[in-house]
C-alpha cells in the first residue's frame, strides 16, 4: 500500500514549538533592522535620511562612490585590515601556544598560571585602558601601529577558549608522535594544531570581528588621522561637519564585507568531529 | 631487533607505588605478553620501555645500551596505542610516512618504504584516503604500519585490539602473530585478555598489583600455574578451585571436610609435606569429564546437582552445584543436561592442582 492512499494527516505543531519560533523570529527581526536600516540609508540622498521608509524613494549608488573616492576612507580600511590581521594571527599562534602547554603539560604552578590569566577576563577594557596609554605614552608607542595592536596580540579569552579544545586532544596523538621522535613544537604545530582547527576558526572569527569593530582604544592611542581605524574614522565624519548620516551608513556597510567574508571563510572549518575519525574510545 | 632487559624497574607516584621492583629478561626477537587486570601495572611498565613515563628505580636495557634517561625518539623503539592514534588529518600514506618523520632517508626512500609497508599489510589500495574512511581492523593496520616503516628495535603494543568487535579482534591477532613470525622482531604486548596472551605470546608475564606473578610459556602457566590467580586468570573458563582440608586420613572438601574425598595414597608427595592444612584444589573444567557408569581409576569423583548447562557447540559446560562449593565442567556437546539433574565427574589424579589457601602458591 503506497503513502499516497491514504489522506494527508497535518503534523501536530507542539504549542512549545510555536512560542519558541515566535521568539526566535522576534529575535531575528530585532537583530536584522539596523543592518536593513543600514543598508537602507547607504542609498539615500542627505535629504532623505530622515524619512525612515525601508525602501529608499530614490535609491543612488553616490555614496558608495563619494566614500570611496575619499582617499581617507581607503586607508582607514587598510589600517583596520592591517590590524585586524595581524592581531587575530597572534592570537592564534601565542593564545593557542600558551593553552596547548596549559593543558599538556605537568608542571608545577600550571593551574595557577592559568587561574592567574583567566582572572584577567574580569578586568574590564575601561579600567586597563588608563595604564596601557600610561604606558605607551612613555614608551612612545602613542600614534603608532604597535600601540594600537599591543593589548590584543594575546588574549586571556583565547587561551581559555583553546585550553578547553587541547584538552580533548587524546594523549595518544602527542605520544605517538613523541615516539615518532618530533620535538614539542612540532608536536604542537603538526599534530596538534590541526586537531583544533574548529576552534581555532571560532577564535579566528572572534579576534577578527573584535579588533576589525574596535573603538575605544585606537580612538585613544591615536591622534593622527592617518593612523585611525574604521570606526574611529567614521565617528570622525559625525563630528566634524554636522552628522553625515549616509555617509556613515555607506562606511558602516562597506566595513561590513571583511568580516562576512571572514565568517564564509572560516565556517567551513567549524565543523566537529573531525578528531573523531583518527581514535576510536 | 633488541632484547629488552628490566632490572628492579620500580613507578611511584608520589607516595603510591605502581610497580614494585621487577625483573624481566625480554630476549631478541621474542614475543612477550604482558597481562593481567586493570591496575596491575602492565600499561605503566610498557610506558616505562617506550620513555612515555619516568623510571623511579631500576635499570632499563635496550640491546647493550642502558636507556633509563633517553627520549623516547633514541630508544628506536615503536608503539602501537590502544586509540590507534592515527592522524585524521593526514592520508594513511601520510601516517604511515609519518613514522619516517625524523630519517634521514630521501623522499623516493621514503615513499618506497612507506608503499612496501603498505604492501605488507595490505593497505596499498588504501593509502590516499583518510582515517575517517576506514574500518577499525584497517586503521589498527595503519598505526602498525607507522610503527613498523621505521624498522625499530622494538614493538610495544598497548592493548591494541581492545576496541575491535570480537570477530575482528581475532583477526588481528593471527595477523600480529603472523607479522612477528615474518619480521622476528621484538614484541612487548600488553592485555588484559588471556585469550590474546595465550594464543600470540612466545612467554606470557602475568602481573598483578605491579609485581610480576609468573612467566612462562603459554602452556607452562596453563599446565602449572604459580599461584591460584594465575590459575583463575589463564584458561577459559576459569579454573575450578574448591576448598579443602588435609588430614592424616586424606583430604576432605568444605563442609564435608570430615568425609574424605582422597586418599593418602592418590595424592602427590609434595602436598603432604604442605604447612598449611588447609588447601584449594584447583581442577579446570575441561579436566573433569562425565563419570560413566563402568568408568574406574578416576582421582577424584564430585557428586553434584546441574543449575545451568551452557552448549557452546563442540562441547557443553555444566554448572555443578556441589555440596562444598561450584564448579564448571565440560561434557561432550551431545551430552544432555537440564537444571535439578544429579550428575557426576571425575578428574584424574595429574590433573589436579593444589594451592595453599595461605600463600595462595602452588603446592603440588
Amino acid at each position: 500500500m503506497s503513502r499516497s492512499a491514504t489522506a494527508p494527516v497535518p503534523r501536530s505543531i507542539r504549542p512549545g514549538a510555536i512560542i519558541a519560533w515566535t521568539c526566535l523570529f522576534v529575535g531575528g527581526v530585532i537583530m536584522i533592522t539596523p543592518l536593513l536600516f543600514m543598508f537602507s540609508t547607504s542609498l539615500k540622498s542627505a535629504g532623505e535620511v530622515f524619512d525612515l521608509r525601508l525602501v529608499p524613494a530614490n535609491p543612488t549608488l553616490q555614496n558608495y562612490v563619494r566614500v570611496l573616492s575619499d582617499g581617507r576612507f581607503l586607508g582607514w580600511f587598510l589600517n583596520s585590515t592591517l590590524i585586524a590581521v595581524i592581531t587575530t594571527v597572534s592570537c592564534l599562534f601565542f593564545d593557542s601556544l600558551v593553552a596547548y602547554t596549559l593543558a599538556k603539560f605537568r608542571f608545577p604552578g600550571r593551574k595557577l598560571v592559568f587561574l592567574a590569566i583567566l582572572s584577567t577576563l574580569m578586568i574590564p577594557t575601561e579600567m586597563l585602558v588608563i595604564p596601557w596609554y600610561l604606558m605607551s605614552s612613555s614608551l612612545g608607542w602613542t600614534d603608532t601601529y604597535w600601540g594600537i595592536m599591543f593589548p590584543g596580540l594575546m588574549t586571556a579569552f583565547g587561551v581559555f577558549l583553546m585550553r578547553q579544545f587541547f584538552e580533548t586532544v587524546p594523549d595518544d596523538f602527542l605520544e605517538a608522535a613523541r615516539i615518532d621522535g618530533l620535538n614539542e613544537f612540532t608536536i604542537w604545530w603538526r599534530i596538534a594544531m590541526p586537531l583544533v582547527t574548529p576552534a581555532l576558526s571560532a577564535l579566528a572569527i572572534f579576534t577578527f570581528l573584535g579588533n576589525w569593530t574596535a573603538f575605544f582604544w585606537p580612538l585613544i592611542v591615536t591622534t593622527d588621522r592617518d593612523l585611525y581605524t574604521l570606526p574611529v574614522g567614521l565617528s570622525s565624519f559625525a563630528v566634524e561637519q554636522s552628522i553625515q548620516w549616509e555617509m556613515i551608513m555607506t562606511g558602516a556597510a562597506l566595513s561590513t564585507i571583511p568580516t562576512l567574508l571572514i565568517f564564509l571563510f572560516f565556517q567551513r572549518y567549524i565543523v566537529r568531529g573531525v578528531m573523531l575519525a583518527g581514535v576510536k574510545g | 631487533m633488541a632484547s629488552i632487559t628490566l632490572d628492579k624497574i620500580v613507578k611511584t607516584y608520589g607516595a603510591s607505588t605502581a610497580v614494585h621492583g621487577i625483573d624481566l629478561q625480554i630476549a631478541d626477537g621474542e614475543f612477550v605478553v604482558l597481562v593481567g587486570p586493570s591496575g596491575c601495572g602492565k600499561s605503566t611498565t610498557l610506558r616505562m620501555i617506550a620513555g612515555l613515563e619516568s623510571i623511579s628505580g631500576g635499570t632499563l636495557k635496550i640491546g647493550a645500551r642502558v636507556v633509563n634517561q633517553m627520549e623516547p625518539k633514541q630508544r628506536n623503539i615503536a608503539m602501537v596505542f590502544q586509540n590507534y592514534a592515527i592522524y585524521p588529518h593526514m592520508t594513511v600514506h601520510q601516517n604511515i610516512g609519518f613514522g619516517l618523520y625524523t630519517s634521514k632517508l630521501s623522499r623516493a626512500e621514503k615513499d618506497a618504504r612507506v608503499q612496501e609497508v603498505g604492501r605488507i599489510l595490505g593497505l596499498s589500495h588504501l593509502l590516499e584516503r583518510r582515517p575517517a574512511a576506514l574500518s577499525g581492523g584497517q586503521r589498527q593496520r595503519v598505526a602498525i604500519g607507522r610503527a613498523m616503516v621505521r624498522d625499530p628495535q622494538a614493538f610495544l603494543f598497548d592493548e591494541p585490539l581492545s576496541n575491535l568487535d570480537a570477530q575482528l579482534r581475532g583477526q588481528m591477532r593471527l595477523e600480529i602473530k603472523q607479522l612477528h613470525q615474518r619480521l622476528g622482531s621484538t614484541i612487548v604486548f600488553v592485555t588484559h585478555d588471556q585469550v590474546e596472551a595465550m594464543s600470540m605470546a612466545d612467554r606470557i608475564v602475568v602481573m598483578r598489583e605491579g609485581r610480576i606473578l609468573q612467566v612462562g610459556a603459554p602452556m607452562e602457566l596453563y599446565n602449572r600455574p604459580a599461584d591460584m590467580f594465575t590459575a583463575r586468570f589463564i584458561g577459559s573458563p576459569e579454573m575450578n578451585m574448591l576448598d579443602a582440608e588435609l588430614s592424616g586420613d586424606g583430604l576432605g572438601f568444605g563442609a564435608n571436610a570430615g568425609r574424605v574425598a582422597l586418599v593418602p595414597d592418590a595424592l602427590p608427595p609434595g602436598l603432604r609435606q604442605a604447612s598449611s592444612p588447609r588447601v584449594a584444589v584447583g581442577i579446570r573444567p575441561q579436566d573433569l569429564a562425565p563419570l560413566n557408569a563402568g568408568t574406574t581409576g578416576a582421582a577424584l569423583v564430585l557428586h553434584g546437582t546441574v543449575r545451568v548447562a551452557e552448549p557452546h557447540g563442540s562441547e557443553t559446560f555444566v554448572h555443578l552445584d556441589l555440596p562444598s562449593g561450584s564448579v564448571i565442567a565440560r561434557a561432550p556437546a551431545a551430552a544432555s543436561y537440564r537444571p535439578g539433574d544429579a550428575a557426576s565427574f571425575k578428574a584424574d589424579r595429574d590433573s589436579i592442582r593444589y594451592f595453599d589457601r595461605e600463600t595462595e602458591k602452588l603446592v603440588a
